[in-house]
C-alpha cells in the first residue's frame, strides 16, 4: 500500500520566506570558532575551571570576541560591530552549545547588545562601541529566567537622583560583567560592575555562573526612559530566546554525536552495544529530533535575521521544541553511556546542567507554547 | 532536435507555445496531456522525447504555475501515484529504450495506472524473502509466474504493475531475485479486494497462477532485481516524505479549526496536548522546507530517510487527539460501508476515519522500525544486527 500525499489545506497564518541553510559566510565563521574552541575549551578544562568556582576564561573570551570579532556581530558597522546578523549569530551559539563554552557570548553579545540597538540613544551609543570592540562585557542585570512576552519585575527603584536601590537573583554571568544593564522603574541604567554587590549563587549549570546583584544607592548612566527600556529589553529577550535554540542545537548535536561514537566501540555481550535495535531506534529518534532542531533554530535565526513578521510565532516555536530536544539528547547521553555517564570525570553532566537550565533559561517551553497559542489563535479554555 | 530548455524563460516560452497550440478549452483533456508530454513539459528533469527536457528539477514548478494559471487540466498525481513516484523512475533507470517509448507517456498522462507487486503473505519488512516464483519458458523465452501478492494499492483499477519474483531459489535471498512488468489484465491475474480497518477496500490481494510474461517486459538483468526494486524503494519514501505543506497544513488543519470553532469542548490538558503537536507539525514544516531547500542548493541531506517517520508519528498522535477533542461525537463514524476507492481521501472524511487510516502510516511504504534501521545505520553508521540469512540460499531459509 501507498502513502497518501498530503492534504492541504490554505494557511491560516501569513509565512514568511525563509532560508533555513547555512552561507559559506557562516560555514567560515562557524569553522574559526570551532578551531578555536578546540583548541582552547575542551571538556577537561571547563571543568576544570568550573571547579574553581570561576568558569569564565577571559583569555578565550577575548579571543573570540576581538579577534573573532564575535562580540560585535549584531552590532551595525557604524557602532563599531561587523554589521552581521542572527543567523551569525545562531551559528557562533551553535558551536558555543557544543563545547558548552564558559563565555557570556548569550548574555553579553546577544541580550546587552541588542537591549543597547533598543536604546537607540547617543547614551547607549559609546557602551555598545566598547562591547562591540570586545573589551567591555557587558550583562543584562536580570533573571536568566525572564522570558519574552512575560511582564517585566520591577526590582530596582530610583530611590532619588538617579539612586538605584534593588537586587536581582540568577543574573547569569554578572561576574564576568564590567557594566550591568539594570531595568528600573525611571528608565535602563548602565552601572559599572564595581558600584554593585554581587553574591555569587550554585549554578546548576557549572559554565553559566549566576549571580544576585544588589544595589544599594548605586549609580549609573542613564540610557533611556521608561517605556523604550521596556521596549528593548523585551526585544532582547525576544532575540536570546530566538538564538538560545541554536545554542541547545549545539548542545544537543554533540550529546548525539559523543553516544553515537560510544555505542559503536563499546562491547558487550561480544557485539558493539548501538547493534543492539533497542539503541539504534532511540539514537535514530534523537537524530531525527536533532535535525528537526536544526531546521527550527534556523528558522528562528533567519526570521530575526529578517525581521519578518511572523519572527514572534517563529521563536516560540524554536523554543518550544528546541529546549526539550537539548534535555533529550543530554539525558540519552547520560544513559547510554551507562555509568560512565554518571561520573564526574566524564563531560556527559556538563552538558545534561546545561541543557537542564537552558530549558528554564528566557521562559520555559511550556511558557513558549502559550505563546504559541497567543500568535496561532488556540485560545486556553 | 533542439538544445535543452533549462531556464525558466524558456520553460514558460514552451509553455505559452504549447497552450497556442493545444488551448485547454478547447482541448479533450487526455488530448492536451499527451501534447504537454510532447512538449517535454511532463517532468522537466526527464530526457527529451520521454516527457522532459532534461532540465533541472525544481523548475518544474515554473511549468506547473504556469499552467495551473492558464486553466491547463492536471494528471492527477493522487490517482496515479505509484506510477508517478515508482514505476516511472525505476523504468527511466532500468529500462530499455523500447520499454520507456512503450510505458512513460500513457502513464504520466494516466491512461494506464500501475500498481506494485512486491509484499507477499510471508515477505513484508522482510521483502527479500518473496517466494513468488517466476520459470523461464524454454523455446518461448516467456515466464510463467505462479504466487500470492498483498497490500496492492489501486490493484483493481491497474492496467500494469511492477513485479518482482524469485528466478532461482538456489541463491540467498537478496540474489535470484528479477524485476518485471506485468499486465495487470493477462490470464491468471486475480485481485481480491482487502478490507481494511477503516471500512474500506483501499488496497488488494492479488493472486497470480501461471502468469505469462514475456522476457521483453523484464526490468533489469536476470536476478538483478533486488538493486532494481531498491530504486522503487528509495523513490517511494522520497515521495512520501518530499511534499510540501503550508503552515498548519496537513492533518493539525481539522483538529485546529474544531478547536477555534467550538469553544465549548476545550479543556486544558486536550490544550496541553494540542499546542505540543501544533509546535511539532510546525518543525515537521520546517524540516521538510530545509530538505527542499538542501535539495535545491545540490547538497541532499539524510533528513529525508526520516521525514516519513516524523509524518507518520504526528498523524497518528494528532488524529487520535482529534476524535478525543469532539467528545461525544468521537464515538460516532461516518460510514462502514465496504467501497473501493480510487485513491485515498485522508481528510476528506470524519477524524474517527482519519484515526485509523492514519495507523497505516507507520506500515506502509517501510515501517517505522524498518526505517529507524535505516537511520540508524546509513545515517548514524550504526552496526547491523548480527544476521544469519545473509549467505543461505533462500530455498534453505526457515519459513
Amino acid at each position: 500500500m501507498t502513502a497518501p500525499t498530503a492534504p492541504t489545506t490554505p494557511p491560516t497564518l501569513p509565512t514568511a520566506p525563509t532560508d533555513l541553510l547555512y552561507s559559506g559566510t557562516e560555514e567560515e565563521l562557524r569553522s574559526a570558532v570551532r578551531a578555536l574552541l578546540a583548541d582552547r575549551c575542551d571538556a577537561k578544562s571547563v571543568l576544570a575551571r568550573a571547579e574553581t568556582g570561576r568558569p569564565h576564561d577571559p583569555a578565550l573570551w577575548h579571543t573570540l570576541a576581538v579577534e573573532i570579532g564575535a562580540a560585535g556581530l549584531l552590532v551595525p558597522e557604524k557602532l563599531g560591530g561587523q554589521g552581521a546578523s542572527h543567523r551569525e549569530a545562531a551559528v557562533v551559539l551553535e558551536e558555543l552549545g557544543r563545547a558548552v563554552a564558559p563565555v557570556p557570548y548569550l548574555t553579553g553579545a546577544v541580550l546587552a547588545a541588542e537591549i543597547l540597538l533598543g536604546c537607540d540613544t547617543s547614551e547607549a551609543a559609546p557602551l555598545l562601541r566598547e562591547l562591540a570592540s570586545g573589551h567591555t562585557v557587558c550583562a543584562p542585570a536580570v533573571p536568566l529566567t525572564l522570558a519574552p512576552g512575560a511582564p517585566l519585575p520591577p526590582a530596582v527603584r530610583d530611590s532619588g537622583g538617579g539612586a538605584l536601590t534593588g537586587s536581582v537573583t540568577s543574573v547569569a554571568d554578572a561576574v564576568a560583567a564590567d557594566v550591568l544593564l539594570v531595568l528600573a522603574d525611571t528608565g535602563l541604567y548602565a552601572v559599572p560592575a564595581a558600584s554593585a554587590e554581587l553574591t555569587p549563587q550554585v549554578p546548576l549549570d557549572l559554565t553559566r555562573p549566576l549571580a544576585t546583584v544588589t544595589l544599594r544607592s548605586a549609580t549609573g548612566t542613564r540610557l533611556a526612559d521608561p517605556a523604550t527600556a521596556r521596549a528593548a529589553v523585551a526585544g532582547a529577550l525576544l532575540s536570546g530566546a530566538g538564538l538560545l535554540a541554536s545554542e541547545q542545537l549545539g548542545l544537543a548535536e554533540w550529546c548525539l554525536t559523543e553516544t553515537v561514537g560510544h555505542v559503536r566501540t563499546r562491547h558487550q555481550f561480544n557485539r558493539p552495544v548501538g547493534s543492539f535495535q533497542a539503541l539504534k531506534h532511540r539514537l535514530a529518534r534523537l537524530w531525527l529530533d536533532v535535525a528537526s532542531a536544526r531546521a527550527a533554530a534556523r528558522a528562528a535565526a533567519d526570521a530575526l535575521a529578517t525581521g519578518a513578521p511572523d519572527a514572534p510565532l517563529t521563536v516560540a516555536v524554536a523554543q518550544a521544541y528546541c529546549s526539550g530536544v537539548a534535555v533529550r539528547a543530554a539525558e540519552e547521553c547520560v544513559q547510554l553511556h551507562g555509568g560512565i555517564g554518571m561520573t564526574w570525570e566524564h563531560p556527559a553532566h556538563l552538558y545534561l546542567k546545561r541543557a537542564k537550565a537552558d530549558s528554564l533559561a528566557l521562559g520555559t517551553a511550556g511558557h513558549h507554547r502559550g505563546l504559541v497559542a497567543d500568535f496561532a489563535e488556540l485560545p486556553a479554555p | 532536435m533542439t538544445a535543452a530548455a533549462t531556464t525558466a524563460e524558456e520553460l514558460r516560452a514552451r509553455v505559452r507555445d504549447l497552450l497556442a497550440a493545444h488551448p485547454p478549452r478547447d482541448t479533450a483533456r487526455t488530448d492536451f496531456l499527451r501534447a504537454r508530454f510532447d512538449a517535454g513539459l511532463a517532468w522537466v528533469h526527464y530526457p527529451e522525447g520521454l516527457g522532459g527536457l532534461g532540465a533541472p528539477r525544481t523548475l518544474q514548478a515554473v511549468v506547473d504555475a504556469e499552467l495551473e494559471a492558464a486553466g491547463a487540466p492536471g494528471n492527477d498525481p493522487r490517482r496515479i501515484g505509484i506510477g508517478l513516484g515508482m514505476a516511472a523512475p525505476t523504468i527511466l533507470a532500468y529500462g530499455t529504450e523500447e520499454q520507456k517509448n512503450r510505458f512513460l507517456r500513457p502513464l504520466w498522462v494516466g491512461e494506464e495506472v500501475w500498481c506494485q507487486l512486491f509484499s507477499e503473505p510471508g515477505a513484508g519488512s522482510d521483502l527479500a524473502a518473496l517466494g513468488t516464483r517466476a520459470v523461464r519458458e524454454t523455446g518461448s523465452g516467456d515466464w510463467i509466474v505462479d504466487g500470492q501478492k498483498v497490500w496492492t494499492s489501486s490493484a483493481h483499477t491497474a492496467r500494469w504493475a511492477i513485479l518482482i519474483a524469485r528466478t532461482d531459489p538456489g541463491l540467498p535471498k537478496h540474489r535470484g531475485i528479477t524485476y518485471f512488468l506485468c499486465d495487470m489484465h493477462a490470464p491468471g491475474v486475480e485481485v481480491r479486494p482487502l478490507r481494511q480497518i477503516t471500512g474500506e477496500a483501499e488496497f488488494n490481494e492479488v493472486f497470480l497462477t501461471g502468469v505469462r510474461i514475456p522476457d521483453s517486459h523484464r526490468l533489469g538483468a536476470v536476478g538483478e532485481g533486488w538493486a532494481v526494486a531498491r530504486t522503487t524503494l528509495m523513490n517511494e519514501r522520497v515521495s512520501i516524505g518530499g511534499m510540501r505543506i503550508p503552515r498548519e497544513g496537513g492533518m493539525i488543519a481539522p483538529v485546529a479549526a474544531v478547536w477555534r470553532e467550538r469553544p465549548e469542548l476545550r479543556t486544558h490538558a486536550l490544550h496541553q496536548r494540542l499546542l505540543e503537536l501544533w509546535v511539532e507539525a510546525e518543525v515537521a514544516r520546517l524540516t521538510g522546507e530545509r530538505l527542499r531547500q538542501q535539495l535545491a542548493a545540490g547538497q541532499p541531506g539524510p533528513e529525508g530517510s526520516g521525514m516519513k517517520l516524523t509524518f507518520a508519528r504526528l498523524n497518528q498522535e494528532i488524529s487520535g487527539l482529534e476524535v478525543e477533542l469532539l467528545a461525544e461525537e468521537g464515538l460516532l463514524y461516518e460510514d462502514w460501508t465496504m467501497r473501493r476507492p480510487e485513491l485515498v481521501d485522508f481528510t476528506g472524511r470524519d477524524a474517527g476515519y482519519r484515526y485509523l487510516r492514519a495507523k497505516g502510516n507507520s506500515i506502509e511504504g517501510g515501517t517505522s522500525e524498518i526505517l529507524l534501521n535505516i537511520v540508524a545505520e546509513r545515517v548514524l553508521g550504526l552496526p547491523p544486527e548480527p544476521r544469519d540469512d545473509k549467505d543461505l540460499a533462500w530455498k534453505d531459509l526457515s519459513r
